[in-house]
């Protein structure tokens, strides 16, 4: 014996990992049991090999690697002893899967073992087959197997049956090879195979048209047969299960049957007797009398149609759904469903123990029932069957209340008779359930209110009522605060009440606290808050004595961290106080919005073809209709406005074109850009009316006009909107100020050497000029200042300019004036470079020109010697 | 057809696996993980089923064991729940009064056990007697070879006493 071999048990080791306190101990003990056998298969240890596996298993089952021991099966299983091939076949099934390439090391082992002399050997190869073949394996082994099909052992011979189940799916091609002696097993009397033999070929029926046509002319008959045998033998204590013998075979023949019946005629027909025949007289008592009764209807209703039959199923189903045992409940949920398609008319009757179903305490069961409620509803039931659901989302449970909020919705809004049942269903649903409804919802329940027009004093009455009791539903809130905006001046004024309505009084006031108390709540999101600013717009013009109010409700959103606050309440601050005259135009009452592309109503309105209508959604009618009109309105108003003020100076223009500007806050940031060009313009101003100032800065405040000549233009073009006397006014201020900055330049001026300028590039068609200057104190760092004139009468685009220096020059480039070169035009650029070797080098640099004429690329290169000395 | 039979525990220990469709190991255990939680935080009074990733996962408890089966869609429930007690039934009486403590200790004779009634993922047989009588003759030639294997090595003592 190996003294280095592993010498722990199989029973030790199993005790030693479960006295482990801690994963970590866990781990330590299985780390320590892998290295020993490790060890042990390095030695090529065959005294233990079969412990050593078994330890690997278990150690695999608890989740950690154990690849290593897969060749370890692989030798087991050649071994020549039974309890090597049990335990290595085991271990084959268990550490690998059919994906490994080891896998394939095994298959000429499989082979000899299917052929073996110990036919417990040959079962050992088929149950590893069969559990875990590959393609490959299964064309190898097929006809191995499907001789096994005939093997003088019934236990053989089933196992032979469920392999070739594994085989025809991996390889479908080999199916009709195994037609015949599938069919040769269901003459059989032993249960094991006719369980396995019915199974084989149900799986060819589904895989192979040509079985499904033989095994349906050969074999129903004496599967009919088979099962009416079964089903009528007397006391069988080895297969009894609960009174009933064998259910598993029982099932299995209703399985093929079905499978055989489906769409033909003659052989539904021949089955019709014995499927009665079991549907009666099954006891019902128990789940294996249920689980052949539950496969008895479905084979009733998957065949060809026979009216009798069908209500017998159905019947079953309903006594199916008033057991007390759930899982009984929960099948019949299923197979109705399906049922559904089939008769209708005879699931309805069932419709009041479905609607219990609803209420389950079992969550699989309510969701279940719930489907069914949904394909069962049409429009002659679809009030009771809302009022129960409506009636059971009060007390129905928080995980269940989404669900179920969806589908009394889409309920509601597919089959609703008329607009008031609908609006008060929404209601009730919004009161109870709001924080569960989707947008799609609300947003569809508004379109429909905008369509009822005689419905609009009652439907605002009716959620001013259910604001008062449930203003925690946020749904809830956003309608009543959206009706409250549009229908305001109807809920204070009780217009087109109805006979069913109770009088009731609001006052203004009352319907401002409604929006300011929506508005206000800490629970309320943006969505909320932002509808009820707009409905405080609107209610400012319904209601004239309440305007001080709201307009003191909206300053104080002017604060707002909230971006998208603080943008509304700004803007309708404007205009509630500057621009009375058109409010009320402006919030009109909002047009009808179109209902046929908002919501799905009555989409597929038969129940059979019945699904979740996908109303497509839309922006909030306020979010849409909000940013047309009152943009167009503004910029009237900028219009009307702007011409009113005079003046001949250019900087009280610039004010008031800010002042203007800041009106429309859609155009913030061109009011933005306006007054930070108005301040720079006046900076400047400031700047080049000091005469003291000295010459070079005298320069710098020039490039400064230079660089922000653009300013003023486009000053310019934002004024062009105004009247034209105007705009010649505007014209000649800010010139006359610029060309007066440029007085007090003296011509001469000794402050430093000044360099000349130089044509550092000329070509037909560009000319490039370099300005030099030098920075006081660092006379290694020149500042140039590149000119680009275009020659030619073609605009240049995607104008793009690089240098390159020698090693003893640094260069930097800042960003052009612009990348647009328009005809006999110019622009700028400006270029730093040090020079390392100032005194003893003169500056050098080769230079690169790209650009498009007509999206044509062009390039120009060249050198630039002539830069002047000392630089 | 049943994907993979799932023994676990009520603290969710993993007691015995077996898989009939190809599941990466790294999916295994993320499966586990999933039906371990889902099953177990189930109320008792629920039923038996589970939708889980389109397919139906069958359990039922018997002591501190869920015994667990992952079936197709189109599968009979009440016919995996019949399945499942005939597994437990033969486990019992192959062990007598069958425990969590022999399922852990020998937990290989489980998978021969379970290898006795499916075969790639399909019951085998219905017949109680017949498993048991099976797997009785292969334990006797396990038993068999052991004691070949003993004499032999009686013998070769006594050579070379």
């Amino acid at each position: 014996m190996n003294p280095f071999s592993s010498g722990t048990r199989l029973r030790d080791m199993i005790r030693a990992i479960r006295a482990c306190k801690t994963a970590a101990e866990e781990r330590a003990v299985v780390r320590k049991e892998c290295a020993a056998i490790r060890a042990a298969i390095n030695e090529n240890d065959n005294d233990y090999r079969h412990r050593n596996l078994a330890k690997l298993m278990f150690i695999h089952m608890l989740g950690y690697p154990t690849h290593f021991g897969q060749m370890e099966c692989l030798k087991l299983i050649a071994s020549p002893g039974f309890p090597e091939k049990r335990i290595g076949y085991l271990g084959l099934m268990l550490l690998l899967d059919e994906r490994q390439e080891v896998l394939m090391l095994v298959t000429n082992s499989l082979k000899q073992d299917l052929n073996h002399t110990n036919q417990y050997i040959v079962g050992l190869a088929l149950c590893a087959l069969g559990n875990i073949c590959s393609a490959e394996m299964a064309r190898d082994l097929a006809p191995e197997v499907e001789r096994l099909l005939q093997f003088r052992d019934p236990n053989i011979r089933k196992k032979a049956a469920l392999c070739s189940i594994r085989i025809i799916k991996k390889v479908p091609d080999l199916a009709e090879n195994f037609i015949n002696p599938a069919t040769s097993l269901l003459r059989e009397k032993h249960h094991g195979v006719l369980i396995t033999g019915v199974q084989l070929c149900t799986d060819l029926c589904k895989i192979s048209t040509e079985a499904l046509e033989h095994i349906r002319k050969k074999c129903t008959d004496g599967l009919v047969r088979t099962l009416k045998d079964l089903a009528n033998s007397p006391y069988s204590p080895e297969y009894d299960i609960a009174g009933i013998t064998d259910p598993f075979l029982h099932i299995r023949l209703l399985k093929l049957l079905r499978v055989l019946g489906e769409g033909n005629a003659d052989a539904s027909d021949t089955m019709n007797d014995i499927l009665a025949q079991v549907a009666t007289k099954t006891e019902s008592n128990k789940v294996a009398g249920n689980a052949i009764l539950y496969e008895c209807v479905q084979t009733i209703m998957s065949i060809e149609d026979n009216g009798g039959l069908r209500v017998l199923a159905i019947n079953i189903l309903g006594r199916f759904l008033s057991n007390r045992d759930n899982n009984i409940r929960y099948v019949a949920l299923n197979m109705l469903m399906k049922a559904v398609t089939a008769d209708a008319q005879a699931v309805q009757r069932h419709r009041a123990t479905i609607i219990e179903c609803v209420k389950d305490s079992d969550a699989s069961i309510q969701k279940r029932a719930l489907e069914l409620v949904y394909v069962l509803v049409n429009e002659t039931n679809v009030k009771p069957l809302a009022k129960e659901l409506i009636d059971y989302l009060e007390v129905s449970d928080l995980d269940f209340r989404g669900d179920l909020t969806a589908k009394i919705c889409s309920i509601v809004a597919k089959y609703s008779p008329e607009k008031i049942w609908y609006i008060d269903q929404m209601l009730k649903v919004l009161s109870q359930a709001g924080n569960f409804v989707k947008d799609e919802v609300w947003y569809a329940l508004i379109v429909v209110i905008t369509n009822a027009s005689e419905l609009h004093g009652y439907t605002v009455r009716a959620l001013y009522r259910a604001f008062q009791m449930s203003a925690e539903q946020e749904t809830l809130v956003r309608v009543t605060v959206w009706c409250i905006g549009e229908y305001g001046d109807m809920l204070v004024n009780n217009v087109g009440m109805l006979d069913i309505e109770d009088p009731i009084t609001v006052t203004e006031f009352d319907a401002v606290d409604v929006v300011e108390i929506a508005i206000k709540r800490h629970a309320s999101d943006l969505t909320t808050k932002s509808m009820a600013l707009v409905a405080l717009l609107k209610l400012s013009s319904r209601f004239p004595s309440c305007s001080e109010r709201i307009k003191e409700i909206i300053v104080q959103f002017k604060g707002s961290f909230v971006l998208e606050l603080q943008q509304r309440a700004i803007e309708f601050n404007s205009i509630i106080a500057k621009h009375q005259n058109i409010r009320s135009t402006l919030v009109e009452r909002m047009p009808v919005l179109d209902e046929a592309t908002s919501i799905g109503r009555r989409a597929g309105s038969l129940p059979g073809a019945a699904s979740t209508p996908t109303a497509p959604s839309f922006n909030l009618p306020n979010g849409t209709a909000k940013p047309v009109a009152p943009l167009v309105d503004l910029l009237d108003l900028s219009s009307d406005d702007a011409p009113a003020p005079s003046s001949s100076s250019g900087g009280d223009i610039l004010q008031d074109l800010l002042g203007v500007d800041l009106s429309p806050a859609s155009q913030q940031s061109v009011a933005g850009q306006a007054s930070k060009s108005g301040n720079d313009v006046l900076l400047d101003l400031l700047s080049i009316g000091s005469p003291s100032v000295e010459s070079s800065s005298s320069t710098v405040d020039i490039l400064s006009s230079n660089s922000s000549n653009k300013a003023p233009v486009s000053s310019l073009d934002g004024l062009s909107s105004l009247s034209l006397s105007t705009k010649t006014t505007s014209n000649a201020a800010p010139m006359m100020d610029l060309l007066d900055g440029f007085a007090p330049i003296p011509p001469t001026e000794n402050n430093g050497p000044v360099y000349p300028s130089v044509t550092a590039f000329e070509s037909s068609s560009l000319r490039l000029t370099f300005n030099f200057s030098k920075q006081p104190g660092n006379p290694q760092t020149t500042v140039i200042q590149a000119t680009f004139m275009n020659l030619s009468s073609n605009t240049y685009t995607d104008f793009v300019f690089q240098a390159a220096v020698p090693k003893f020059l640094q260069l930097h480039l800042d960003p052009a004036s612009s990348n647009t070169l328009p005809a006999n035009g110019s622009i700028t650029q400006s270029l730093k470079i040090t020079n390392s070797q100032h005194g003893k080098k003169s500056l050098v640099m080769r230079i690169r020109i790209a650009y498009k004429i007509n999206g044509k690329d062009t390039l120009e290169e060249g050198q630039v010697n002539n830069f002047p000395r000392g630089l | 057809m049943i994907n993979f039979v799932l023994l676990i525990s009520r603290q969710g220990k993993v007691r015995l696996t077996k898989w009939y469709s190809p599941y990466s190991q790294k999916e295994r255990s993320k499966v586990i993980r999933e039906l371990s939680g889902m099953i177990l935080s189930r109320a008792p009074k629920q039923c038996n089923f589970v939708e889980w990733r389109g397919h139906k996962v069958v359990y039922k408890r018997y002591a501190s064991l869920y015994f667990c089966m992952c079936i197709d869609q189109d599968d009979n429930e009440l016919e995996v729940l019949e399945i499942i007690h005939h597994f437990v039934e033969i486990l019992d009486r192959y062990f007598g009064s069958v425990c969590e403590l022999d399922l852990i200790f020998n937990f290989h004779k489980a998978y021969y056990i379970l290898d006795e009634i499916l075969i790639a993922g399909e019951l085998q047989e219905s017949s109680k007697k017949t498993v048991a009588r099976l797997i009785a003759a292969q334990d006797s030639l396990v038993e068999n070879a052991k004691e070949e294997v003993s004499s032999l090595s009686n013998i070769i003592a006594q050579a070379t006493k």
